[in-house]
This record gives structure tokens, sequence and C-alpha cells, in this order.
């Protein structure tokens, strides 16, 4: 089982630190990437469970106790960055996605073991 | 239909009409009132030389089916016929209620009706009062109770050197003992007014356009320019006795629990009702009656509770409280001479029960105090009466709020069913909405019921808003990462990011998407534009006071028309532009930017519009400029960031169409110049803004909204509006006045030269935005394929227009009754 390769969307350097960026894959999915202030990377579905608008990208992200997290900005949910789940709702979440840098551009795809248990 | 003939329009006979209009709106009610205003506050009659008007103490209110006569005394009642005759009229009532209050009573002192001796009950007392003050210098208040120092008050407030004259051994001799009396003596005598008790005056002669009053002490008189008698008042129920009413031994019209005279047909209420023999003196009381008989006309059957007599009062900036007994079997007492407190507690004879007691110079204990009364002592007795941190709760059934008899078990109820702060609990139990006096109580009960009260921003800052701008204001930090690592913890979140972009805006100013601030911004402001459900933004461009040529108007219905945009005016006297793709704002606003349009901060908390009406430029009724006036503070302000929203309105006349005090800070136009109201707001809670300011000119009406602005923005909680912030001030309205007008704080300067850099660094956030090629290009779709628009956002078109997908089946119309057409044909 081999995960599907990882799309270049954009060059490291684009990202604002502490925003986000949505970049559209070939299949039409929408992703939502993030680099922190640390220069760390994540990548979770754009789109907003709770209103269907895709729209997660434009969220403003932060911590909570700690752990980093992106707020939807239509209703204010937060969701995990490293594992999708919304802190204020369980019945909802994000999709996460691969995500890394290689010679300077940012790249994302599906995650392996999303896909296998899909 | 039953009617229902009123006689007196005061306090309580105002709350009855409402308490009627609520619970039995069918009955045709006439007021009779011998005054030439409707009700007014008489508690704050003393608020009428601190800057209040006529207007601002008005409780008159719009009730249906109610006429009020102002200005028509009764004459006679004939109880035979069940008629009320006037001057000029005949009234027939069903019922017939008795609000006739009281009147000033005077002692028999010769030359008690000279000019210039005044007593001190209704609005035209106080006028007259001060139109005999213009140009004098000395004035003599004979009563030293509870009447006699608001007078005392009012008479230094109009600059007139004072003297008080008190028949009894001390003052407030019904509320204090004499050591309470002394301890209070001492702090009225520290103001520069002067205390004489154990006199009475005996006659009073014009002496070469003065007056000269003797009194019973041997060589002992006063000149003076003017008397007031503040010596007490009696019942008026003078109509009463003539029609053959029953009055009580000392006076009063004699009720029983329902509130019902010896006729059936007739109930009085207020201060000339003595119910079972006692008359009540305090609005709480009369409150409470006027309910019972609003209750009994609707055919209930409530009876008159009995009524709590404690006060606490700030009479001359000292505090003074009573509660319960006055005097029992155990008194225990504290006296601290140096300090000028004073304190008594009386008690049961086995020192375990609470009676009552009194509190001079410092009232801290009393709402604790009040509500333990008949229950156990509520904490250490030396602790209470010395000031000390008291420890210990109340039982729930312990009422907090006597002016609405809410009980501690009611608070608690509503603090578990969600009330979080003093509004909400205002709002839920009407606690605490009369005096005000148990607030603090209600804040010592919040925390009591686990709400935490902590104004932390969040989990990454301790600290609340306004520490944090002091801090950001000191140390002069201009980074969120530099902020949160000396200050804070963790990396932040939704809330302190907001939070502090906001503050450092306010402090410097520079574009709001600069460097690190780009990353704070909710999204809203991030792309200087509103979310709407779909992700698409609304853009708003400012149109100050509403006034816009039609050019630009063509402008903006060529730009909607271009990019295809759903079109609205909004509340705020400008026009919304709703549906536009992220990636087409720049385009937007370079063709709005070319035209002239600026932001209208329609996505920041900031100033939104300051609405206007058309002012004396078109309308027949207009008194000053409210056009000119509207569009310069929002040009003034434009820009200006803030805790929450910011929302104005200047109307040219009292009729106020702009309707400025459902405003933060609202302007109406007098003849002589601007009334100034702040802390008004729309939205949830609906409130009037207070007047601050009235008759002032222009220069003074900027400044003092340059200094309320940057006071509000320097120490208001996150998201918390002008409304909530001016409830929470410590002292109020007249602290804030004191800080913002008279300097008390001595931070008048800063505050000005704050203002002084937003006006003179002010820029316009779209035009910076799109001459700056790093900032544009945040404006994608998608950061890989920029040109390709959201597929997923779909519009379709209801009446014209376009909508998000989904909004015809979203909005669920509700179906009208159609009239139903017959065919003609009869087929």
């Amino acid at each position: 089982m081999t995960s599907p390769p990882l799309q270049a969307i954009c060059a490291f350097d684009r990202l604002v630190p502490g925003r986000g960026v949505a970049a559209l894959l070939p299949g039409g999915e929408q992703v939502a990437v993030f680099r922190l202030p640390d220069d760390s990377l994540y990548a979770v579905a754009n789109r907003d469970p709770f209103t269907g608008a895709n729209v997660i990208s434009r969220g403003l992200v932060g911590d909570r106790g700690g752990d980093p997290v992106v707020v939807s900005p239509l209703l204010k949910q937060a969701f995990s960055l490293k594992t999708g789940a919304c802190l204020d709702d369980e019945s909802a979440a994000l999709e996460v996605y691969a995500v890394e840098v290689a010679d300077g551009a940012i790249r994302v795809g599906a995650l392996a073991e999303a896909k296998a248990g899909a | 239909m039953s009617e229902l003939v009123v006689i007196g329009d005061g306090m309580v006979g105002r709350r009855f009409l409402e308490a009627v209009a609520q619970r039995d709106p069918s009955w045709e009610v006439t007021v009779l009132c011998e005054e030439p205003r409707p009700a007014y506050d008489r508690v704050r009659l003393s608020a009428f030389f601190d800057g209040a008007s006529a207007e601002d103490l008005s409780l008159a209110s719009d009730l249906p089916g109610v006429e009020v006569r102002l200005g028509e005394p009764a004459t006679a009642v004939d109880r035979e016929a069940k008629v009320v005759r006037s001057a000029t009229g005949e009234y027939p009532y069903d019922k017939l209620v008795f609000a006739t209050g009281s009147y000033a009573f005077v002692p028999p002192v010769e030359g008690r009706d000279l000019p210039g001796v005044f007593v001190y009950r209704t609005i035209e007392d106080l006028e007259a009062i001060k139109a005999r003050a213009a140009g004098r210098r000395h004035g003599t208040v004979i009563g030293g109770g509870l009447l006699g120092l608001e007078a005392a008050n009012a008479l230094k407030l109009l600059g007139l050197e004072t003297q008080i004259v008190e028949f009894a051994p001390w003052l407030m001799a019904r509320q204090l003992d004499e050591a309470g009396g002394g301890v209070l003596k001492q702090h009225i005598e520290s103001l520069g007014i002067g205390v004489d008790c154990g006199t009475g005056g005996t006659r009073i002669d014009a002496v070469d356009g003065r007056l000269r009053m003797d009194t019973n002490k041997d060589g002992v008189a006063y000149d003076t320019d003017l008397i007031v008698f503040a010596a007490g008042v009696r019942p008026r129920d003078q109509l009463a006795r003539d029609c053959g009413i029953a009055v009580g031994e000392r006076g009063g019209i004699l009720t029983d629990l329902s509130c019902a005279t010896s006729d059936p047909d007739v109930y009085a209420i207020g201060e000339v009702a003595a119910v079972e023999g006692v008359c009540y003196g305090l609005v709480a009381p009369g409150y409470a009656m006027a309910e019972v008989v609003a209750d009994r006309l609707a055919g209930g059957e409530a009876t008159f509770p009995g009524a709590d007599m404690s006060t606490k009062l700030k009479l001359l900036g000292v505090d003074v409280a009573q509660f319960g007994a006055f005097d029992g079997p155990l008194a225990t007492t504290y006296l601290d001479p140096a300090n000028g407190t004073y304190a008594k507690l009386v008690l049961s004879d086995d020192a375990t029960t609470l009676l009552g007691g009194m509190l001079v110079g410092d009232a801290e204990p009393y709402p604790l105090l009040r509500a333990s009364v008949g229950g156990k002592v509520p904490g250490k007795l030396a602790d209470l009466l010395g000031g000390g941190e008291v420890e210990g709760g109340l039982p729930d059934g312990a009422q907090v709020c006597s002016c609405n008899a809410v009980t501690k078990g009611e608070i608690m109820g509503a603090i578990h069913e969600g009330c979080h702060d003093v509004a909400e609990l205002k709002s839920c139990t009407r606690a605490g909405t009369s005096c005000g006096s148990c607030v603090p109580m209600l804040k010592q009960l919040l925390s009591e019921g686990g709400v935490e009260v902590s104004k932390a921003v969040c989990e990454h800052f301790t600290q609340s808003r306004a520490e944090l701008f002091d801090t950001v204001k000191v140390t002069g930090i201009t980074t969120f990462s530099e902020l949160i690592a000396r200050h804070g913890t963790g990396s932040g979140c939704d809330l302190c990011k907001p939070a502090v972009a906001s503050i450092l805006a306010s402090l410097s100013n520079g574009h709001i998407l600069d460097g690190e601030q780009a990353a704070l911004q909710d999204t809203n402001d991030h792309f200087l534009a509103n979310m709407q459900r779909n992700g698409t933004y609304s853009v708003v461009p400012r149109i100050p006071g509403g006034e816009i040529t039609p050019d630009r108007l063509i402008v903006i219905g060529q730009v909607a028309k271009d990019f295809d945009l759903y079109t609205k005016i909004t509340g705020g006297q400008r026009i919304d532009m709703f549906g536009a793709r992220v990636e087409d704002l720049p385009k937007i606003w370079r063709r709005l930017v070319d035209a002239g349009f600026e932001s209208g901060h329609a996505y920041g908390k900031a100033l939104r519009t300051v609405k206007s009406c058309v002012g004396t430029d078109w309308c027949r009724y207009g008194v000053q400029d409210s056009v000119k006036m509207a569009i310069d503070l929002e040009l003034r302000y434009r820009g200006l960031r803030s805790p929450h929203k910011l929302k104005s309105a200047v109307s040219g006349c009292a009729r106020e169409c702009a309707e400025a005090r459902s405003k933060d800070f609202g302007v109406i136009a007098t003849e002589h110049g601007w009334n100034l109201y702040v802390g008004g707001n729309g939205g949830f809670t609906p409130r009037h803004a207070d007047l601050l300011l009235s008759d002032v000119d222009s220069a003074t009406l900027v400044r003092t909204i340059d200094r309320f602005l940057m006071f509000y923005i320097s120490t208001a909680d996150r998201l918390q509006r002008t409304s909530k912030w001016v409830e929470g001030l410590d002292g109020g309205l007249d602290y804030l006045r004191g800080v913002i007008v008279d300097d008390r704080l001595g931070i008048c300067a800063d505050l000005d030269a704050m203002m002084a850099k937003h006006v003179a660094t002010y820029a316009d956030e779209w035009k910076g935005v799109i001459d700056d090629p790093e900032k544009l290009q945040r404006f994608v779709s998608f950061v890989n394929a920029p040109d390709t628009p959201d597929p997923s956002i779909e519009f379709e078109e209801v009446r014209g227009q376009k909508f998000p997908a989904g909004s015809a089946e979203r909005s669920r119309p509700v179906l009208l009754g159609t009239p139903v057409i017959r065919s003609s044909q009869g087929k």
C-alpha cells in the first residue's frame, strides 16, 4: 500500500507565520495549510463541517493547553491541527493531510493511514 | 370598559400605571397631575444641580389607554356620584386611587412666607432656589435629616456657603444614634458646611435684601441669602379628609393591607397611604403598594408585605447606612475618630441573631449585614465592625435586593441557570435595578456561585485586557510574540490574538496587516471585509454621516453590478455589497479607492458609523447642523480600534431622528449647543445612553468624546461594549464625568495626546493594501491556483438578486393569509 504522491503547492516562504493558505488538489479537494510561528507545518481539510464553507484556511491558529489548533472563522469551533478533532463538538472532525517541505517548497497530500482506513 | 382615575403622577403613581398596563390594560385611565410635568425621579432630585436636566429625571412613558392631565389638580371627590372634580372637568370613576404623595412640612416660624424662603420637594422648587442663588453667597437649610442633607448638597453644588440648622440634638436623628450623628457631623463640617444642632429658627426677617433668622439659642442668629425648609414631609391627605375617607391618627389615608381605604372603591398608595396606620417615606414600599393595587384591580389578592426601611446613602460623599432595628437588647459599637467611621450592631440578648444596626463613614459591610437581619450574625463581630475581611455566607431566604424583593436563593438560582455577570443578574432577577446598593453583594454572590470573575483574557494571559493595554503602553512592546514571551504563556489563541492586535492598533496606528500583526487579525480584519456564511465577503465603503453624492452612488452601483454583488442599505446609513470572492476584494477596492471611497471598517472592532438626521439645512425643526457634526466626528474617529465596535449618531433636535441615544456615543442638538449621551446600545440588551454633558459648544463636545473613547479603549474588557463598561464603572456616570470632564485622575492630557496621535496618523487600510504587492498576494482563492474561484461557492437568485445557494430553503417563508377571489363567472 503506497501513499499517493504529495503535491507541491507553493514556496515555504509564501506562508505568513501564524496563518494559513488554501490549496486545490488535483481531485478537487481543498486543503488548508498552516505555518506556525515555530515554522512547523500542518495541513487539514479546508471545508468547515459546521457550515460547509471552505474557510478553515482563513481561521486563526493558536494553542489550547499547548496543542496547536485552528479556529473556524465562521462559528469559532476549535480543531486540533494534529488530529483534526473538533475540541468543541466531538462528533465533528477535519481530515488531516500529510505535509512536508522539500527544496523550499511545501508539498501536501492524503495521509496513507487515512486512505487505508477509508 | 371600566374607568380608573388616579390622583397624582409621582414615582409611585407612575409605577402603578405601568403595573396596570402590564396586568390589565383594559382600564381606561385618567391621571390628574398638579405639577406641570409628568412623573420624575424625586429621589435623585439634587442631580438637577449636578448637570441633569428635568428631562433626564423624567419617568414619563407612553402608556396606551392612559390620559395624563398635567397642571390639573383634583379639587374634590364626590363618592356618592363616583366622580372626581378639577377646576375644569369632571371625571367619573369605577375605581379611584390616591397617589398624592406628601408635602414639605414647614414649622410655624414667623416670616416663612418671605421671598427667599423655599421648600425642597419639586423641580419647580429647585428652579426657584437656583434663580434666587444666582449672584448670592450664603444659604441655610432647616433640617439635618436625609432631606436636609440632600438640600445642603444642592446648595453646595450651587456654590453657596451652606449652613445646616437642625432642631434635634444630632444629625439624622431618625436613622442614627448620637455617636453616629457625631461622626457624620465631623465629615460634613470638613466639607466646609456649618452644622448647628439642637437649634430651631424662631423668626425670619428680610434685612437689606437678605434674610435674618433668629433662633431659640440666645444670641444666635443667621444672616443668609436664602433659607430652605427640609424638615420632613406630611401626607397630602386633605382631599381624602374632605370627602370623608378615614385617615390615620398621625395623618395619611388609612388603608388595609390591600391598600383599600374605608371606601372599598378607593385605594391609596405611596407616601399618602397609612397602611394599617403606618406611613412609609421611601419609594420601595410605595412601589410595593402600587403592585398590590394593580394586582387587586386585575382580580388578584395581593397584600402589602411590609417594608424593609433599611437605607444606604452617600450623603455629601459620606456613606451612611441603617438597617433593621435601631436599638435592642444588646448593642455593640465601634468608633474610629481618626478615620471618621462608626458602626453599631444590634443583637439578640444571646448575641447570636442580628437585629439591626448602622454604619457611618464606611458602609461596605452593609449589603451583607442588611441581608442577614433576622438571621445569624454573618461573621466575627470584630471584622464586621472594624472593616476586616468577613467570612461566612447568607441563608438562601435572605433578601439581597429589598427594592425589588429578591432573595439570595433566587439570585443563586439565576446564576446556576447561566447568569454570569451583574448585568445579566439585573435583567433576569431585577435585583440591583432600583437603588443599586446591593450590586457589591451581587458580585460576591457571583463568585460564591462559582462564576469565574477572573478578567483574564484567556488561558495564555492572566491579565485583563485593560492590564495588557497598560503593559503595552508602558513597555512600548510592538509585537504579539514579545508580549506573550514576556507576559504570557503558550502561543496564543483566537481570544488573545485579536485583543492584542486591537491594543497594538489603538496605540500605534500602523497598518494592521504589517509584519507580524497580520497573523493576529481575526479573519475579517485579515481580509478587511466581513466573511459571510458561504465564505464570501461583504464590502462596506465608508459614507461619513450617511451623506453621499449621486456620482458616488453610481460608482457603488456600477461596482456591484460589475462584480455581481448583492446590495443592501445598512442600519448605519451606508451600502453593503455581499457575495464578493476573496480574490475579487482587491479589484473591487481598486475601483472604490479610485472613486474616493475609504474602508468603512464594518469588519473591525472600530468606529462603524456616525448616523445623522438631515439637520438644519433641510429640516424645518433642526436647531444645529447635525450632518456636518456627524461627518466631522466620523472622519475624526474613523479607523480607531477599540475593545468592541463603536456606533454613534447625531440628531439635529430633540425629536432625535438619528436615534442617538441607542449609540455608544450620541449627540443631540439643543438651542444652545449639544447634549452628549454615552453608553447606549441596541442589540441583545438595549440601553438608552446616559446624559454626560448638556448645552456644550462643538469644541467641548469633541474634546469630551475624545477622552471618553480613549478612556474606554484604555480600560474596558475584551469585547465589552461601552454600555456594559459605563454600567461597570465603580461610581458610574459621576465618576466618568469626574475623570474626563474634571480630570480628577490627571490623565486628560494623556487621553488627549492619544487621540491627537490617532487623528494625525490615520490612513485608509484598503489603500494601504492595494498599493502593496506583498499584502495583495494574500487575497487569492488558492495559493497554487490563484485564478481559480472556489468551485464550491454557488449562488441562486432570489427577489432579483443573488444569494448563497440554499437561501430560499433556509428562509422558510411564513404564509400570509391571502384573500380568496371569487370567480364572477359562477362556474
